[in-house]
């Protein structure tokens, strides 16, 4: 069964129903201000290389205006107006966001490259629920920390991932302000759009000028805001290594850290799992997103017993899955979100392939113009092999095989990182059994790739430290004094 | 004749000395030589790391009521030893009230956190109404083994207002005791042996901060920092060398002896969040509720 069999007929989603203007500024005290430097970068369209449009790139100057403009927005407005009220704005915030969300889908999959299915069923519908639930903490902090003394922090820089851009924002900005922060939030270079979006959501609601403040720009622009002496917290999420950088820049100041890093999480099926469901769970830990996903059940382990089996069933699932142009609502998989990304991901096959691993792919065939890659299987993997140890952030899932629990632990654990894990079988004492075992932030029984509000997400070792969602993601965003 | 005490480190249960062979004096305030104690070195430190490591899964693997019993066990001998750490804390300069305080204060932290090891979790973790049909928890874990600079302005209610958080919540340590004033920080080591600690859960060594601590912090099998308040300098090289692995890194800015550095979040500090999913089946016929 290949793509051709299916014979789908392309379902485009309209890339009509959205402006994207020729232009973009910075939203720096309630109004589009042009960088000081003038300076404009280019954004893209990864399913097929188009121009979208120009975005203003910030220097150390306009992250100044920003941030005095933060400060002085906490200062007269926003710590002082009562959680009741900074509630309300959060709800109206919500409300613009799900009455604009067919256009913030659409917007997403254009700058982005992920499948409409995904933006309009997932990103979109989180991001808006993210809002909607921290609105009704803004009032409950108190509660949320009884018996203890709590303050909002002050000015809140966020630097946010191109995986998944509202959403992110949304993890980021919604908890700040219901704990009373303000924040000068830096989208990634590619996928500014929804973020802009979100600025003209900000003003519609009325909220006060200053509270939200977006600055565009490189790795520069970032550097420039985390440096910034009138910062008091500083939330990341990206890189293992650039999230060591900005600890390092905060080593000796007084700033508040919360670190959302890479990940190289196991995915673990056991004996006695269901096999089809398990299947599925696999294709939606490594595949979604084009495996652009900190948490990527990016390492199988298979039980040895069964592996055959679900070896087969994947390679069989594998020749199904729809990828192409972000807009088809048929696709599964889209864009890579940019050409350098792609270029990594192209390496890392390249290096399994030196590194002797079997590699199967579905024989697919991919757009002519654009960022695509085959979803990619690696078996016969060393556990000390490159493309076994490093976070790949594409669509390429490494396959072991083990035969006792004590193995498998022990191998899913022998990596610097631990965001998630999945594990997969019938035995409901097994799972709290192996999932204690299991040095990652977030586990996923029978399941994969789920997300909400409600629940906190974040790492262990060096996925980075803080927890983002629920009740714990206050605590980001919050001082405490004895 | 009086017997002199002889201070050794305290390493997975054993008290040696120094591999490096070294010493150095302790004086009282008024320059009376009051013991020669253990000079630590790096390689120490890494020995006692290798001890917490090892004894951290059994640590975190007992029953939280278990740890409770055994911290109370502590405050029992600590009870037991009254006079004698008077007499320390005496010796080392500060005044009788003040040393017949300071021992009372560790002996009621030690209940007071004795009662928290099978509590805390209920307070810190919870169970997260997600809007998909899965049932959603999220647990408390600890860290692991957490390197510790204890409080350099007291020998005993500082050190275990330090440790005594991060042991209920199933962390082993390595301290670097109060560089100065080391004699109760051993003579604690030896409570903690003939109580129900388990060799390997407590370590601590004597020596000076400076050396030691940059070993401790660059570890790459170490989890954690607790520093208390000690030169800026000292503290920001910890912070430089603790990034590599990502180590979580706590430093108190405020005195940590006391009465009101206690509490819920000087346990949480040390504690990871685990988050567990699982789907729930969809059960026909269920009205939900009567």
């Amino acid at each position: 069964m290949s793509n051709s069999t299916w014979n789908l007929e392309p379902s485009l989603e309209s890339a009509a129903q959205v402006q994207i203007k020729s232009q973009y500024e910075l939203f720096i005290d309630g109004k589009w201000q042009a960088p000081l430097s003038n300076a404009y970068f280019d954004s893209v369209n990864p399913a097929d290389e188009s121009p979208l449009t120009k975005i203003a790139w910030a220097n150390a100057a306009d992250i100044d205006l920003a941030v005095s403009a933060a400060r002085s927005a906490y200062d007269n407005s926003w710590s002082t107006m009562g959680g009741a009220a900074r509630g309300k704005y959060l709800f109206r915030i919500a409300r613009l966001m799900q009455e604009k969300a067919k256009e913030l889908a659409v917007l997403e999959t254009l700058d982005g490259g992920k499948p409409i299915r995904e933006s309009r069923d997932i990103d979109i519908p989180l991001a808006c629920n993210h809002f909607f639930y921290y609105a009704g903490w803004a009032d409950k902090l108190q509660e949320a920390f009884a018996g203890q003394q709590i303050s909002p922090l002050g000015v809140a820089a966020q630097i946010i991932p191109w995986n998944f851009p509202l959403l992110m924002l949304a993890w980021k900005v919604a908890p700040a302000l219901a704990c009373g922060n303000t924040v000068v939030l830096k989208p990634a270079e590619t996928t500014s759009l929804t973020a802009l979006k979100f600025a003209e959501i900000c003003q519609e609601a009325g909220l006060p000028a200053g509270v939200v403040n977006i600055v565009t720009g490189y790795g520069d622009t970032g550097a420039a805001l985390v440096a910034h002496p009138n910062v008091d917290k500083i939330a990341f999420t990206g890189s293992t290594a650039v999230g060591k950088q900005i600890q390092k820049a905060c080593i000796g100041t007084s700033k508040k850290l919360t670190l959302e890093l890479g990940g190289k999480s196991a995915n673990i099926i056991l004996e006695d799992a269901p096999i089809d469901q398990a299947v599925e769970g696999v294709i939606n830990a490594i595949f979604f997103n084009q495996g652009h996903v900190c948490c990527a059940g990016s390492r199988l382990f298979v039980q040895e017993s069964i592996a055959d089996r679900v070896l087969e069933k994947l390679k069989f699932r594998l020749q199904s899955i729809y990828v192409g142009n972000p807009l088809d609502k048929n696709t599964d998989v889209g864009a890579v979100n940019s050409k350098k990304q792609l270029e990594t991901i192209e390496r890392y096959i390249q290096l399994g392939l030196e590194e002797g691993a079997e590699i199967y792919q579905p024989t697919c065939e991919l757009p002519s113009s654009g960022y695509y890659c085959k979803p990619t299987l690696f078996m016969d993997v060393a556990q000390s092999a490159r493309i076994v140890q490093e976070e790949i952030f594409g669509p390429v899932l490494t396959i072991q095989t083990f035969r006792t629990i004590e193995e498998v632990v022990q191998k899913a654990n022998n990596s610097p990182y631990g965001l998630a894990a999945g594990i997969w079988t019938d035995k409901g004492a097994r799972i709290f059994g192996v999932s204690q075992q299991l040095n990652a932030g977030v586990i996923w029984a029978n399941t994969y790739n789920k997300f909400d509000p409600a629940s906190p997400f974040g790492g262990y070792k060096e996925s980075g430290f803080g927890r983002e969602g629920g009740r714990h993601g206050l605590s980001a965003y919050l001082k405490f004094s004895n | 004749m009086e017997i002199l005490k002889t201070y050794k480190l305290y390493i997975g249960g054993q008290f040696p000395r120094t591999e490096s062979g070294r010493s150095y004096a302790v004086l009282a305030p008024n320059g009376k030589h009051l013991a020669n104690v253990c000079q630590a070195s790096k390689k120490d430190v890494r020995n006692a790391v290798q001890a917490a490591r090892k004894a951290q899964a059994s640590w975190a693997g007992k029953t939280a009521f278990n740890r409770s019993q055994i911290v109370y066990r502590i405050a029992e001998m600590l009870e037991n030893r009254k006079v004698q750490f008077i007499e320390e804390l005496a010796a080392m300069g500060l005044a009788q009230q003040s040393a017949e305080q300071e021992v009372q204060m560790s002996i009621d932290r030690c209940v007071y956190y004795a009662g928290w090891a099978d509590k805390f979790q209920t307070l810190l973790g919870s169970v997260n109404p997600v809007g998909s049909s899965h049932f959603n928890f999220s647990v408390p874990e600890p860290m692991g083994v957490v390197g510790v600079v204890a409080c350099q302005q007291t020998a005993l209610l500082g050190l275990i207002s330090q440790i005594l958080p991060l042991l209920i919540g199933g962390n082993t340590v390595v301290v670097v005791a109060n560089t100065t004033q080391p004699l109760c920080a051993i003579s604690f080591a030896e409570v903690l042996a003939t109580s129900d600690v388990p060799g390997g859960v407590v370590n601590i060594l004597t020596g000076e901060v400076g050396e030691l601590l940059p070993t401790l912090a660059g570890h790459m099998d170490v989890n954690a920092l607790s520093i208390a308040p000690i030169d800026s300098n000292l503290q920001n090289a910890a912070q430089e060398a603790a990034i590599d692995n990502l180590k979580r890194v706590r430093i108190f800015t405020d005195p940590l002896h006391v009465k009101s550095a206690q509490g819920l979040p000087y346990i949480a500090d040390f504690q990871e969040i685990k988050t567990t999913w699982h789907p729930v089946e969809q059960v026909a016929g269920g009205a939900g509720g009567y």
